[in-house]
């Protein structure tokens, strides 16, 4: 692939890129648009994520890519392996050792340090968009900062179901301004999103815009004071590796309604193994 | 026993090679060159360069060959290997007054200066299988003419004389580019025909289809309907003037519409446009209409709801890359997002259930 540039896209694109992205940091929580270009997987696969990876990636930088937590889910091979051809970086499955992450649906477990950049993968940037499916409205929503509507929805859910019925893609207000939608990260992973000392930066390709935490951002996840935020998970420790701290996939493993639970971040779960712990489900 | 799953790379790799195995085929049977397909294929090579806006017949080609024929996929290799491409500066506005027409009919005039030339056209053949193309039966020499060399008129012209169509003022203001800046909302007329020109052929066509059928309904004539190659003229700094960089085929349209008349201004038609790089005219046709439907506002229509008058909903839905990338995602892993909503249902079932309980208790 030596025809392309180091890390695929031109030089004047990523400095487009950059601006952006420093946009974004300016204003934590400001959807900024920008001229997001084709690459070569499908909108929606993360191209928002890889052009954002593309422009803060250095010659110095370790990569880790993960989806659903995991390092070896195929999107997350195939990222990895774009940039190990296009920006001949080093890779790395351990969070702790990444440089900067890429990210599809989950933010590690292991607490983030300064230093290291996330780079999540955004489907739908807006919050406010299944409420109102116009952009000209949303932003203009923004601007005014009449965020009404979202806590009508969230109270519509508990007077239906007794709970805020979302799950993972819950809204967050960022210092006091910009309702924000975390990317479809379950609910369990909104409290690091605040306070945290790594930078966050968020892509959405196919929707052109790019936002952004800066380190140490007070970020709140919606809530009433009667009923207050709650971060969930499968009620069980891992399998595995015995972890009861740790966002837990269900794995079917027979016919007649076996299940186990394992940590979905796998490096995490690895590396918890490799220093002793086990489940009770491990060999 | 359940061992976290590995191995990914290995299972794409794998894929990727059955994929190329079933690309080829049968090889007992003769593979296809990108020649045969540019010359042969034509038509869907001209989607694919009009969709991936590129111009480029061999590059189209070879995307047909690659994505096995599935068209969105070719529009998909285009469009990703069109961003990799410098940008060496823009063209001159292309001539289409100066087209050399292969094709050239107006519905609205019965005879017109430059005439009606009917061209390479499917319009009046009986759709029957020829079996002797199965057959590989070759085909006669068609007759020829020497072209005429008088000028060919635009058919708006001469309604524009009369002043019975709305005049289309000379602007020089360099159009957006929805390449290069995000596309924003309210989008002016020459941005939203940048993204109908490579628009989904289908899904111009049915917004197209909607409005004859009364949403947002426009009464449109093919004021004309033009396929034929143009110059590319590019003004170089270097050199002090300007000069041909070659000739493309350009398919026009040019709709002829309704419009009641105000207060102020008398009765007068109105325009629809469309343009599209080679020999596409289905997908031009669409584009007339398509953009007619979209400029109700500046024409003073009433916004009567229908999906053609909504310039978000058609240029955020148009194009047939983000479209498919999205809708095709749904097949990548969904486990964490999928398990917070299984805790979710059965927490809220588990409540439904004690208060179930407690209730027939009382």
């Amino acid at each position: 692939m030596s025809d392309y540039n180091f890390a695929y896209l031109d030089e004047q694109t990523k400095r487009m890129i950059r601006r952006a992205i420093l946009k974004g940091l300016a204003i934590p929580g400001y959807q900024v648009p920008f001229a997001s270009r084709e690459m070569p997987m499908p909108y929606g696969w993360g191209t928002g994520g890889v052009q954002v990876s593309a422009a803060v990636l250095t010659p110095d930088d370790r990569f880790k890519v993960i989806d659903q937590g995991a390092d070896d889910t195929t999107n997350a091979v195939s990222i990895r392996s774009f940039f190990e051809r296009t920006a001949g970086v080093a890779t790395t499955t351990a969070t702790t050792e990444a440089t900067v992450i890429q990210t599809r649906h989950r933010i590690p477990e292991v607490p983030l340090a300064e230093g290291q950049i996330l780079v999540y993968q955004v489907p739908i940037p807006e919050p406010l968009r299944f409420l109102e499916p116009r952009e000209s409205e949303t932003r203009k929503m923004h601007s005014l900062e009449e965020y009404g509507l979202m806590h009508v929805k969230l109270y519509e859910d508990i007077s239906r179901h007794g709970h805020i019925a979302t799950s993972y893609a819950y809204p967050v207000k960022v210092e006091a301004r910009y309702v924000m939608d975390p990317s479809p990260i379950p609910k369990f992973d909104n409290p690091k999103l605040g306070g945290c000392p790594a930078i966050q930066l968020f892509g959405a390709g196919r929707e052109q815009r790019i936002y952004a935490l800066p380190p140490y951002t007070r970020v709140v996840s919606l809530d009433f004071e009667d009923h207050p935020f709650e971060a969930t998970k499968a009620d069980h420790p891992c399998g595995l590796c015995g972890a009861d701290d740790s966002y837990l996939d269900e794995v079917i493993i027979d016919d007649t309604g076996g299940r186990m639970f394992v940590c979905s971040d796998t490096d995490y779960c690895e590396t918890r193994q490799a220093a002793g712990h086990r489940g009770k489900d491990a060999a | 026993m359940y061992v976290a799953v590995k191995g990914g790379e290995r299972a794409i790799q794998n894929a990727h090679a059955w994929l190329a195995e079933e690309r080829r085929g049968d090889t007992s049977v003769a593979g296809l060159s990108v020649a045969q397909i540019r010359e042969q294929l034509s038509l869907a090579v001209n989607r694919v360069m009009a969709e991936g806006s590129l111009y480029d017949l061999d590059l189209a080609a070879l995307a047909i060959k690659q994505a096995r024929g599935d068209l969105i996929e070719a529009i998909f290799l285009i469009r990703a290997y069109r961003t990799t491409l410098p940008r060496f500066g823009a063209s001159a506005p292309v001539e289409t007054a100066k087209m050399a027409c292969d094709r050239r009919i107006s519905a609205t005039f019965k005879d017109l200066p430059g005439g009606q030339v009917l061209g390479p056209t499917f319009d009046y053949t009986h759709r029957l299988l020829d079996f002797k193309l199965a057959a590989d039966g070759e085909t006669p020499a068609a007759a020829q003419r020497e072209a005429d060399p008088a000028p060919v008129p635009h058919v708006t012209a001469f309604l524009n004389r009369e002043g019975l169509i709305e005049d289309a003022p000379h602007d020089d203001t360099p159009p957006p580019d929805l390449t290069r800046e995000p596309l924003e909302m309210p989008a002016d007329r020459a941005l939203r025909l940048q993204a109908l020109a490579r628009a989904d052929e289908g899904f111009t066509l049915s917004m197209a289809y909607s409005t004859q059928r009364g949403y947002a309904r426009n009464h449109a004539f093919v004021g004309e309907l033009r396929i034929g190659t143009v110059a590319v003229e590019m003004d170089i700094p270097e050199l002090g003037f300007t000069v041909e960089i070659g000739e493309i085929t350009l398919t026009e349209c040019e709709t002829v519409n309704q419009f009641k008349g105000s207060k102020t201004e008398p009765p007068q038609f109105t325009r629809g446009y469309g343009l599209v790089f080679g020999q596409t005219e289905r997908k031009a046709i669409s584009m007339a209409l398509v953009d007619r439907a979209l400029r109700w506002e500046e024409l003073g229509e009433d916004n009567v709801g229908a999906p053609a008058q909504d310039a978000e909903f058609v240029l955020y839905h148009a194009d047939n890359i983000q479209a498919t990338g999205f809708l095709e995602h749904i097949k990548l892993p969904h486990y964490v997002d999928f398990q917070s909503e299984l805790e979710l249902v059965r927490k809220l079932r588990r409540e439904v259930e004690t208060s179930q309980h407690q209730e027939a208790a009382e």
